[in-house]
């Protein structure tokens, strides 16, 4: 049988996982499609490659769809997220200067503690903070907004979020241009591999169940190509499934760790796949369950009322009309295609397709399609709950 | 007579900025900037207010340029990725030429066209020098595996170059491959059999 190719476009990351081991480990041929994986220099080509349809389907940023639905950057191409690649998995790290007065003003780096860690952050850079991220529509920067607002450090007045590209992050912070930074991994462990920094938080910490990358697609083409958009929906499902297994963790470093994909030693990468990250230059280790999420709590499922969420915070930082912001974001993410694709599978979905983000406090079953669902916690570290239909 | 367009040129490689300068010069009477450091890319930009903004789209440094789409201070203005909604295809053109184009909001199309022809061209050209340069790479590293390769024939079954060659040759003309994959095939199995 002749496999039909798709080009998929990827950004040299740890959870651009599941796309590399769906077609490594042989997913993507068992759906009888072949993956042409094309890694792109930064999210605005990558974004610009899918609009354009230079590629099928991205590796992406979960808020970029959903901020070029409110017409925010890019080209206006409608894009629609099928699936959730993987949720959490990012790191808040600060500069070795700053990492020294935290710690001279006792701050332990206990590295689960949003409140704490926030609260002795803003003590020791206090107004005026700058911190990068890798992208302005990114989980990245929501994350960063939600954190030090709830901790009364709104942006732009008392906070400077600044767009720095994760390789130019060093270069940023030796500069003196920023004083911390949000990153995906393993730009996190890189940055304390060299010296650059030390860790501070997970995301997770922040939000216990961020929806990080998505699987993305033009509207117009997810709607036309049903038949592949299936098959690449349950390749990436079934490589998130293997790759939830922590006997497929070694291997899937070193899958990763190749020069085509990552080109970086597998051993950096482990760190984020295993949830034990090393935070700071003198070897000091912090084990995060639930760091990086590929398949549990039906990590894949594309919440509506994620996208919701997204779209709000969105609107409610560049001054656009709510309800219609709202009513933009929920069409991007795709719930009904995700859960057709998976019919038939052994995948339990819920049967809702939207829910009460940050209301799971501890593990929770819920009405599943088949089988058994327990969704994780999902907690906001201020414990706010944000309830779709009431907002 | 409107003032000429101010343009920003990012761009690292100090050879390749003056090509596209002279490019665009050649296209029309603008005033052109050029910035190589990506440190502080957007406040940079901001500062000198220009009307266009002109970065390969290889460029890791680009992301930072989407901040300026969000530029809402009452000075700032707003510059956002050029999307024509003409039936000439500019943006599609220069994105696969290699090249990225942010434009002040409101400009008209009139005024951007010729830039982004020139910038296009010109890029099409780094295109190809790249290719070819890619190109020629791989034919010399082919070139050096099949010596390589050579010189074991020749140690190993003590014949002359030409019949080590001929060896080669006939050995991926039987296997319908090329004979520089043959060659790296045995450079390989030479080298694990030690």
């Amino acid at each position: 049988m002749n496999a039909t190719t798709l080009s998929v476009g990827f950004i040299p990351l740890v959870d651009a996982a599941p796309l590399i081991i769906a077609q490594e480990m042989g997913f993507a041929a068992e759906e009888g499609i072949s993956l042409d994986l094309r890694r792109a220099p930064s999210w605005s080509s990558l974004r610009d490659m899918l609009s354009y349809g230079k590629v099928e389907a991205a590796h992406m940023l979960s808020p970029v769809p959903v901020a070029t639905a409110l017409g925010l950057g890019g080209a206006g191409a409608p894009l629609s997220a099928v699936s959730v690649l993987s949720v959490n998995g990012n790191v808040i790290g600060v500069s070795q200067a700053l990492a020294d007065r935290l710690r001279g003003a006792g701050h332990r780096f206990a590295f689960d503690d949003a409140r704490a860690a926030g609260l002795a952050l803003i003590a020791a850079a206090g107004r005026g903070l700058r911190i990068g991220v890798p992208f302005p529509f990114s989980m990245h920067a929501e994350l960063v907004y939600y954190w030090l607002s709830a901790l009364g450090l709104p942006a732009p007045q008392s906070v400077v979020v600044r767009t720095v590209p994760p390789p130019l992050m060093g270069d940023a912070i030796r500069a003196g241009e920023i004083d911390a930074f949000c990153v995906g991994e393993p730009w996190g462990s890189q940055a304390v591999e060299d010296g650059m920094g030390e860790l501070l938080l997970p995301g997770s910490a922040i939000w216990a169940f961020a929806p990080e990358k998505v699987l993305a697609m033009r509207a117009d083409w997810a709607e036309a190509e049903d038949m592949l958009r299936g098959r690449l929906i349950r390749a990436v499902w079934r490589a998130g499934r293997w790759l939830a297994d922590p006997s497929s963790r070694s291997l899937a470093a070193e899958i990763l760790a190749r020069p085509g994909y990552l080109d970086l030693p597998s051993d950096i990468l482990d760190r984020s796949l295993s949830g034990r990250l090393v935070v700071s230059g003198r070897g000091e280790e912090r084990s995060v369950p639930g760091f990086l999420t590929f398949h549990r709590s039906a990590a894949s499922f594309p919440w509506r009322s994620q996208a919701e969420w997204i779209g709000l915070q969105l609107a409610a930082r560049t001054g656009l009309d709510r309800a219609a912001a709202k009513a933009a974001a929920a069409r991007v993410f795709r719930s009904d295609l995700h859960r057709a694709a998976l019919s038939g599978l052994t995948a339990s979905l819920p049967t809702a397709a939207s829910r009460i983000e940050g209301g799971v406090s501890q593990p929770t079953a819920v009405p599943a399609e088949a089988g058994r669902l327990i969704l994780d916690r999902d907690r906001f570290f201020d414990g706010r709950i944000f309830d779709p239909d009431a907002a | 007579m409107p003032r000429p367009l101010s343009i920003i040129i990012v761009e690292p490689d100090r050879d390749r900025a003056l090509l596209i300068v002279d490019s665009l010069r050649s296209a029309g009477d603008f005033d052109i900037q050029v910035i190589a450091e990506p440190t502080s890319l957007a406040r940079q930009i901001q500062a000198r207010q220009p009307d266009m903004v002109l970065i390969d789209i290889e460029n890791p440094s680009r992301d930072m340029l989407e901040e300026l789409a969000l530029a809402s201070g009452p000075q700032d203005r707003a510059v956002a990725m050029f999307v024509d909604r003409s039936a000439e295809g500019l943006s599609v053109a220069a994105i696969e030429a290699g090249v990225s184009a942010y434009v002040v909001d409101g400009l008209q199309p009139g005024r951007i066209k010729p830039v982004l022809d020139a910038a296009i061209t010109r890029f099409r050209m780094f295109q190809r020098m790249r290719t070819e340069l890619a190109e020629t790479k791989r034919a010399l590293e082919e070139r050096k595996v099949i010596d390589r390769a050579k010189g074991m024939l020749m140690k190993a079954r003590g014949v002359g170059e030409d019949e080590a060659y001929a060896l080669l040759r006939k050995a991926a003309m039987d296997q319908g491959k090329r004979v520089a994959d043959v060659a790296q095939a045995l450079v390989t199995a030479a080298g694990l059999l030690g």
